[in-house]
């Protein structure tokens, strides 16, 4: 893992790079959420400062986006996509049976290990698999089943 | 802009200019409803209230439709009417209905509308969720279970103020409008001025009432309860009682010392001696080549901002305090005792037309042996509460003057309550001081009204001073850019929060828009006209004490009973950037502020430094490097803080060696131990 002095200091040249314009807030964004692997407060509050913006902006556009988290993700981002087709093919007890399985309340997305994110997102651009799943946006689960989806988990535990 | 005619309900009007079809509308003595529109905030068409329709272009928000030559528009249709009903309908429904025990309750703009347009019932449920309301500030109170996302406070305070405290979060029907973060209201860079709660429709935002307070000193028969009154209040405070629009000085005492007041005095007379006090601060300056421009210090809004904001001009502050804090001291240190009281006896208690006053009577500095100086702030709003409560009819009530000393003032004190009053009765009390007794009235016109920015010269002693007066913070920072870029230089500059100045204040009464203080602006200065007293120095009574309570002015008295210091003030709270994280519990923490004012220094590069050297000496287990936002001492170049010890004035040429002194040797000891 990257020491937090070089994402500090990646953090500044991200805002270095985009000139610290205001209309680039959302790619900053973006890319200082790559580097942290979500939006620290105190980091949007940094964000904020060098921008010349009140941070209430900032709050503001990163809470507005779904893309954006202010909480910590877990290691493996577990993505179930729920467009429509993938809806209709039964996302929903996909949904149902990982959070189950991870222990996971309603509103939590991300388990108390900082091991699991489950999120639901909109289409993926992959209908003809529906329902798709993916992990960390590179592995490709398609036609998924219930079973199918604990299965995957569970290999994702062993590995830790 | 455009030219033309247009047709509004059968009329023919000329455009004329006209921003909108709203305006256009007024003009033909329509008033359409809004909850998004105030004509000093920029346009945001969101509550879709004001909709008419347009031939050929169907229905349109008509405050965000510029009428072009030709539009055939009608206001009240069918449809229009149906829509307007629904959309209030569907407000409604999603706010908490507590109006009867809401502190808006009458002056609330969507019972007005409800009222208005018939809305009697609401086909919908309540809203299930509470979400926490926040009293955390001194001024004002954030319920946010009764906002209705117009977003009037955000653009208040983004476009007029400049600072940015609220904006929208989340989306859909998870949209607020909160602070950054969410933090409370006193966690973050709001400086009390009550704007927001001004232009706030509902009780969403409102004041933070002190009247049970007030109360309680009142029926306590062993305290001396001692009231001044702020300038702006007398040409308000009718406003709250029959469509009485004009001075009410005479009924506000009177209605007073009805409902308990042991002694009435006036804040005008503290305001007195501010001039004469800032006046001499200023001429001295002036002489000496002491730090110019000086600024003002009444307004305790702009006092916050500039702490917050520019520690660099502290120094070019005023060391006045403001007429309210002086009256408090003086009430406290020498008024008790002179009636044979302690200070904790002594009740003291301010009305204002203001919200950051509540802020500033609570500031430690301000303080008598354990007593706060002003115990109570009452604002306009919360007076006239007062005075409806103990069934007062203050329409009837026959005038009562002021208690004597203390409750004598000068027109140039009066005129404190307007934009430009400072530094006019400034401008009075030093031709005096210089001309001598032939001087007569001096009315300066050029300071006054509603603008924003103000420019004048005057002829001091063979000196041109060069004065400027701005109002809104927004202003005051763009006046403060162009000082500090070298495009402007003024020898005094009059700083005050709120547009128009005080009249225009968080704590006045609703409806608190442009027309309303204009309307103050002019009975102040009508108010001034007559005034036989008219410079501070033409009043006897503040002379006399001054003098005999103080030691003269400009003594060691005044300087230590009615001046103060600043100090820079961080802008929101919150944890530090960790950039180097030991494993070990004793290590050494350092933390280099990276908040605005250091990180403008460069403190960037210097945490690099620090970086670069903790991993060079091979210290990466024995220190822990933050990044911290505000160590409050931002006037000092860029701090940093080792265990408990601010450092400052630390630059990219001097890190290694402090560096090597303050961090180093701790490690070596903590290591060779």
């Amino acid at each position: 893992m990257e020491s937090p002095q070089r994402k500090f200091q990646r953090l500044q040249e991200i805002i270095d790079k985009h000139e610290g314009k205001t209309s680039h807030l959302i790619p900053i964004l973006q890319e200082v959420q790559e580097e942290y692997r979500y939006l620290p407060e105190e980091v949007l509050t940094y964000v904020a400062t060098a921008m010349k913006l009140p941070p209430a902006a900032v709050y503001g556009v990163a809470t507005f986006y779904a893309q954006f988290s202010l909480i910590p993700k877990g290691k493996y981002v577990i993505k179930i996509c729920d467009g429509t087709a993938c809806h209709v093919r039964g996302s929903e007890p996909l949904n149902f049976a990982v959070k189950k399985d991870l222990q996971l309340l309603e509103t939590q997305v991300t388990t108390e290990d900082l091991q699991f994110t489950v999120e639901r997102v909109s289409c993926l651009g992959a209908c003809g698999l529906a329902p798709v799943v993916t992990v960390n946006d590179d592995a490709v689960y398609g036609q998924m089943t219930p079973d199918g989806i604990l299965e995957v988990v569970k290999k994702l535990k062993e590995e830790g | 802009m455009s030219t033309g005619k247009v047709t509004i309900d059968g009329q023919v009007v000329e455009i004329n200019e006209a921003k909108n079809v709203l305006e256009l509308a007024r003009r033909v003595g329509v008033e359409l409803p809004t909850f998004c529109y105030h004509s000093e905030l920029s346009i945001y068409g969101a509550c879709r209230l004001c909709m008419v329709e347009v031939e050929k272009m169907g229905l349109v928000a008509s405050c965000s439709t510029v009428p072009m030559d030709g539009m055939v528009i009608r206001t009240n249709t069918e449809r229009v009417r149906r829509l307007r009903r629904m959309i209030i309908e569907l407000l409604l429904a999603n706010h908490d209905r507590e109006c009867p025990t809401c502190a808006k309750s009458t002056s609330c703009k969507l019972q007005k509308l409800a009222k208005q347009f018939g809305v009697t019932k609401v086909r919908f449920g309540n809203r299930d969720e509470q979400l926490p309301i926040d009293e955390s500030a001194s001024s004002i109170i954030k319920d946010p279970n009764k906002c209705i996302l117009c977003g009037d406070c955000v653009r208040m305070c983004k476009e007029i103020q400049g600072i940015g405290v609220w904006d929208f979060a989340f989306r859909g029907s998870e949209t607020q409008v909160t602070t950054a973060f969410d933090k409370k209201l006193a966690d973050v860079s709001c400086v009390n001025c009550g704007q927001c709660v001004s232009v706030c429709p509902t009780g969403a935002l409102t004041v933070k009432s002190e009247v049970d307070k007030a109360w309680e000193a009142i029926y306590d028969t062993d305290k001396t309860v001692v009231v001044q009154i702020a300038p702006a209040v007398r040409v308000a405070l009718g406003e709250e009682f029959a469509a009485n629009t004009g001075d009410v000085t005479g009924k506000m005492v009177a209605a007073l010392k009805k409902v308990g007041a042991d002694k009435v005095f006036d804040t005008l007379f503290t305001a007195d001696m501010t001039t004469i006090e800032e006046s001499m601060e200023f001429m001295d300056r002036l002489k000496n080549g002491g730090k110019l421009p000086l600024f003002t210090s009444c307004c305790p809004g702009w006092i916050k901002y500039s702490e917050q904001a520019h520690s660099d001009l502290l120094g070019n502050l005023s060391s006045c305090r403001s007429p309210q804090q002086m009256f408090g001291s003086m009430v406290k240190k020498h008024y008790a005792s002179r009636i044979g009281k302690e200070p904790k006896d002594v009740v003291s208690i301010s009305i204002m037309p203001c919200t950051a006053k509540k802020f500033e009577a609570k500031r430690p500095e301000f303080e008598t042996e354990g007593s706060p100086d002003v115990d109570i702030v009452l604002t306009t709003v919360e007076l006239a509460q007062m005075i409806k409560e103990a069934g007062v009819i203050f329409e009837e009530l026959d005038p009562v003057g002021y208690d004597n000393p203390l409750g004598m003032g000068s027109g140039g004190a009066l005129i404190f309550g307007a934009s430009g009053g400072v530094a006019e009765s400034v401008v009075r009390f030093v031709a005096g001081y210089i001309g001598g007794e032939d001087v007569g009235r001096v009315d300066f016109y050029p300071v006054r009204g509603m603008d924003g920015l103000k420019e004048a010269e005057i002829e001091v002693a063979g000196n041109t001073v060069k004065i400027a007066v701005v109002n809104g913070i927004g202003n005051a920072e763009k006046l403060i850019q162009r000082i500090k870029n070298g495009e402007a230089d003024y020898h005094v500059v009059e700083v005050m929060s709120c547009p128009g100045g005080c009249i225009g204040g968080g704590g006045q009464p609703d409806v608190n828009d442009t027309a309303a203080r204009v309307r103050r602006l002019k009975e102040i200065y009508d108010l001034d006209a007559v005034k036989q007293v008219h410079k501070a120095q033409d009043n006897i009574y503040v002379n006399k004490i001054l003098e005999e309570w103080f030691g003269g002015a400009g003594s060691s008295g005044t300087h230590h009973d009615l001046h103060t210091t600043y100090t820079p003030r961080r802008r929101i709270t919150g944890k530090p950037i960790d950039i180097n994280t030991s494993e070990k519990g004793d290590s050494v923490q350092i933390s280099v502020c990276v908040g605005t004012g250091c990180y403008l220094r460069g403190s960037y590069d210097i945490m690099n430094k620090f970086a670069e050297l903790i991993k060079h000496l091979d210290m990466e287990e024995h220190v822990d490097l933050h990044g911290t936002f505000c160590l409050e001492k931002c006037d000092q170049g860029v701090s940093i803080k080792v265990g408990d010890e601010i450092i400052t004035g630390v630059t990219a040429e001097n890190a290694e060696h402090i560096f090597k002194t303050n961090v180093a040797m701790k490690v070596d000891l903590a290591v060779n131990n």
